[in-house]
């Protein structure tokens, strides 16, 4: 978890560097606040990951001579088929439409978006499909 | 760069690294600053100062870029042929030469540093800006050209079937303010080397300095729309007595005249869009 | 040595079935449900490999029109949409869905020992919004007015209401949410997968660089795509909303899309090589029967170009006047530098080697040509001097199509490479040959005279041009190349029609590195029965050759 931890780190810090100059030098905002944000956003998720990796040990998959028996158990869970994606999308879709040839199309976008929300929760709620 | 028996070792390695280097760099630095007669590679000389420096920049650009690809392609060129599969012996399993990849980071870095000073030294002369009396307005709109200049009653306008003539007298510094009615429009000139964005709400200022006189041939070359590909303009570079007389017929009553005419053609152009935005954005209101 | 994988679970929790055996739905209902990465990037690849046909059609008619001064093809107004579309289809719907996407999510999960991504769900929305959106944009062919004229960049003001009225623009701004969102789930999937789902051993650094360009990837989507969906949303309000965020009347500012647009859209370029650096990183040691030369060095050159890649956005904007020039310029000329040492390190690869001239091989070896050529060209136009007489010239549109087309004959070459592990089946090599000098020539003939005719002042998007005989020839020159690279295309096609299920591959047919070479082709449903201890970022390697292993430093010196 350290190594991945780092790289964020270190690639916010050269964009908060990087930010910091052009910001001071140029006086241009759109890019400053642009470059301040992607700054955030190595930084946000990289220091999650470096308070994970004081917390616990190394993984299986941190370590060089970890044996494939160290990794055997429970992995996760990965479903095996499920419609609401497919549903989901073509919710987004109608709505994409709406924005385009009018409101009327949000209603079989949102039936479809509200459909697969309760759909997908009542499915991963049930242990999914195989 | 003689060494001493006393070097240090690692030393050899960084002497040769650092004579490479000046090896790759003196070159490009030298001919970019100076623009002895080399090839063009492509571009032409320009009939402005500021193009010209572009095309020495260029031409410098030019030599590195053969010598670094001519080395490349031919890198790979050898290990194509020197080391295509001759059996199903299992080669050496090299992975790491550390100096060999510490010397092709630094060399191009330093390559980089050189590029970019002569960049900032030819950028400063195309930007410069120095006091002239010459200042020329140049209005970029859908799909046509007007060329107003400061203090005189002297214009030009014209749209996709009668390209507009900019007059502009030679070896005299110009100053272009640039800048467009409605969408985002590109001033270039191919014979001066410099082109600009015409930007709505932005007045772009920079300096002509025409060294021939002639006729030029000008284009939009920002994507502006439905006849972007025939929004072309002409620069004619006089000479100044020819300047000042083509500048003093629009002071003769005919004159006066024609530019007011023309002068309410531009306006209409530049007018043209507004009344709907206003009408848009009072509707949105 | 080698021992049962994992011991994955389905959703439902029933402890000791085996679930190599997948009993989903079949049919086209199988193809709407499955959560499967190789199925989804299958159809990713499918998907995006009909937008390359349908975007180089657009593009033979675009050449077809060039091929004369006063072209009768088209009229100005479909010639404008023409070449919006042909961009836009090619970045948004192909390049990048295809780099990220298609085989980005058959291969990555497959090469770090996982059973599959860490979101299958969310990766098949990814899919869906990306099938849609990519539908939504080619709508616009079927609307009154046409498609989206504005070209693939969007310059607001031209793309507000009043100069691009219209459903059109419309839905092309829809579709571009659409893939946008779909591009967003997708790095969030990489990157969860690639953190939480590596097999034990498989540390950071004995990633393949094709993963670890995507996990790039992965953070440079994260940072640049959410940028493109706000400016695009703001676009949508400047149309139909009644805003003025890009309009002068009213206190906004064009410039502000410009700096948005590319903001996100030189990291989307980024976006779209690493995958294809990935690539070919994986294919030119394999047939070279080496290990990757300097494989750190490789990983920091593509960690430098992501760091850089959010520095450099202003230089697409060199001739506006409004930015600030130095800064942009040594910024996008120091991306050169890491851009060099992966140049050098893939020939480093092929050094002392067996070089196994496969079709993958030659792509490969194509690609890195041409993507010097870019390269080169694309140094230039990070000195702003020259960036003012080659903007928006033809010196440009040959610039990237040099770069893009390495790109293509990278994923050609990643077709070719992994195609068998995909189905299961050689593809035939002969006719792979055959496309691939095609494609190669073709490319140099159809860039080469652009990049004359933009030294000599042709302006891009020009839907007819000044009748100047030199002109005309280098046109037709360019058309030619155009048609080869058309015909190439066409014989990829034949190719998959003639070797459909000729020649079973067998699990390692390349005597590969990477873990996807341990597998059956194509892969069962969760990847994996067994997996070799890993040691080093050949595992599969290591595995079949325990006597070559790659030598460290110090060991090689000559």
């Amino acid at each position: 978890m350290r190594v991945e931890a780092k790289i964020l780190l270190w690639l916010g810090l050269f964009f908060g560097i990087m930010c910091a100059v052009y910001w001071t030098w140029s006086m241009e905002n759109a890019g400053g606040v642009m470059m301040f944000f992607g700054t955030g956003l190595c930084l946000l998720p990289g220091s999650y990951y470096y308070w994970w990796s004081r917390r616990m040990g190394p993984r299986a998959e941190d370590d060089p001579n970890a044996t494939q028996e160290s990794g055997a158990g429970y992995v996760d869970a990965f479903p095996g088929s499920s419609i609401f994606p497919f549903t989901l999308g073509m919710g987004a879709f109608c709505i994409v439409l709406a924005m385009v040839f009018g409101s009327w199309m949000l209603i079989p976008g949102l039936a479809l978006v509200i459909w697969a929300a309760l759909g997908g929760i009542a499915e991963g709620r049930r242990g999914g499909t195989r | 760069m003689e060494l001493t028996p006393q070097t240090p070792k690692g030393a050899p390695a960084k002497s040769r690294l650092r004579r490479l280097a000046i090896a790759f760099a003196l070159p490009i630095a030298g001919i970019s600053l100076s623009g002895c007669t080399l090839p063009g590679f492509g571009a032409h000389q320009s009939d402005t100062t500021t193009g010209q420096s572009a095309y020495y920049l260029w031409q410098g650009f030019s030599v590195g870029a053969a010598i670094i690809g001519a080395f490349v392609i031919g890198l790979i060129l050898y290990a194509v042929v020197a080391y295509r599969r001759k059996g199903d012996a299992i080669p050496k399993q090299t992975q790491y030469h550390v100096p060999l990849e510490i010397i092709y980071t630094v060399i191009p870095i330093l390559i980089v540093i050189v590029l970019f000073v002569a960049t900032i030294i030819t950028e400063n002369k195309v930007l410069a800006m120095p006091k002239t009396d010459v200042s020329i307005n140049a209005n970029a709109f859908q799909w046509g050209w007007g060329f107003t200049y400061d203090n005189q009653n002297a214009i030009a306008v014209g749209s996709t079937t009668d390209s507009p003539v900019m007059v502009m007298p030679v070896d005299t510094d110009v100053k272009i303010t640039l800048t467009s009615t409605d969408v985002v429009h590109g001033f270039y000139v191919r014979d001066f080397n410099f082109s600009r964005y015409a930007l709505p709400g932005v007045d772009n200022q920079f300096t002509l300095h025409a060294t021939k006189t002639g006729m030029f041939f000008g284009q939009c070359t920002q994507l502006c729309g439905l006849y972007h590909s025939i929004m072309y303009y002409k620069v004619k570079v006089v000479t100044q007595a020819e300047y000042q007389t083509w500048l003093s017929s629009f002071n003769t009553p005919e004159g006066k005249a024609t530019a007011d005419a023309a002068k309410k053609v531009l306006k209409e152009q530049m007018s043209a869009h507004v009344p709907v935005k206003t009408e848009i954005s009072r509707g949105a209101n | 040595m080698t021992t049962t994988a994992h011991d994955i679970q389905a959703e439902a929790h029933d402890h000791g079935h085996s679930h190599a055996e997948h009993h989903g739905p079949r049919g086209i209902l199988n193809w709407l449900t499955t959560t499967d990465h190789k199925i989804i990037g299958l159809s990713y690849t499918i998907t995006s490999v009909i937008m390359l046909v349908i975007g180089g059609a657009l593009a033979e008619v675009i050449r077809g029109q060039l091929a004369n001064p006063d072209g009768h093809l088209v009229t100005m107004a479909q010639y404008n949409q023409l070449f919006t579309m042909h961009g836009s289809i090619m970045i948004y719907l192909f390049a990048g869905p295809f780099a990220f996407g298609a085989l980005a999510n058959i291969i990555v999960p497959i090469q770090i020992g996982a059973p599959d991504m860490a979101f299958p769900r969310l990766n098949a929305l990814s899919y869906w919004l990306y099938l849609t959106g990519a539908i939504t944009m080619l709508l616009g062919f079927f609307v009154t007015g046409g498609a989206a004229n504005f070209g693939w960049v969007g310059y607001a003001p031209l793309s507000d209401a009043i100069y691009s009225p219209g459903a059109g623009a419309d839905l092309w701004i829809g579709g571009l949410m659409l893939t946008g969102f779909s591009a967003i789930f997708t790095g969030v999937n990489i990157c969860a997968t690639v953190f939480y789902l590596r097999a034990p051993g498989m540390t950071l650094f004995r990633m393949p660089i094709f993963t670890w360009n995507l996990l790039v990837v992965s953070i440079l989507i994260l940072l640049a795509f959410p940028v493109l969906t706000a400016g695009l949303i703001m676009l949508y309000s400047d149309r139909h909303l009644g805003t003025h965020i890009y309009t002068v009347v009213g206190g906004g500012s064009p410039v502000l899309w410009q700096h948005i647009f590319w903001f996100w859209g030189h990291p989307e370029v980024y976006i779209l090589a690493l995958p294809f650096f990935g690539m070919v990183t994986e294919i030119i040691p394999v047939f070279s029967k080496k290990p990757v030369f300097g494989y750190k060095g490789m990983v920091f050159a593509t960690l430098t170009i992501a760091a850089l890649s959010l520095g450099v956005w202003a230089h697409h904007m060199f001739t506006t006047g409004v930015v600030l020039l130095p800064f942009f310029s040594i910024m996008s000329l120091l991306i050169a530098v890491p851009t060099g040492i992966k140049i050098f390190n893939w020939i480093g690869s092929m050094w002392r080697g067996q070089i196994w001239f496969s079709a993958a091989m030659l792509f490969s070896i194509g690609f890195v040509v041409t993507f010097l050529i870019g390269g080169l060209t694309g140094i230039y136009l990070a000195s702003p001097p020259l960036d003012f007489f080659t903007h928006d010239t033809y010196f440009i549109v040959a610039h990237f199509h040099s770069v893009v087309m390495a790109l293509v004959l990278g994923g050609m070459a990643g077709l070719y490479y992994w195609g068998p592990k995909i189905t299961g089946y050689m593809l035939n090599e002969r006719i792979g040959k055959v496309q691939f000098w095609l494609l190669f020539i073709g490319t140099q003939v159809f860039t080469i005279p652009q990049y004359i005719l933009g030294l000599q002042g042709m302006p891009r998007r020009m839907a007819i041009y000044p009748n100047d005989p030199q002109w005309q020839d280098l046109n037709t020159w360019s058309s030619v190349g155009a048609i080869m690279i058309g015909i190439s295309t066409l014989l990829f096609v034949i190719n998959i029609v003639v070797s459909w299920k000729k020649h079973p591959a067998g699990d390692n047919p390349w005597d590969g590195h990477t873990l996807e070479w341990f597998t059956t082709s194509p892969p069962p449903h969760h990847n994996f029965f067994r997996l070799p201890q890993i040691r080093s970022e050949r595992p599969t390697w290591d595995h079949n050759h325990p006597d070559a292993k790659a030598l460290a430093h110090g060991k090689d010196a000559h």
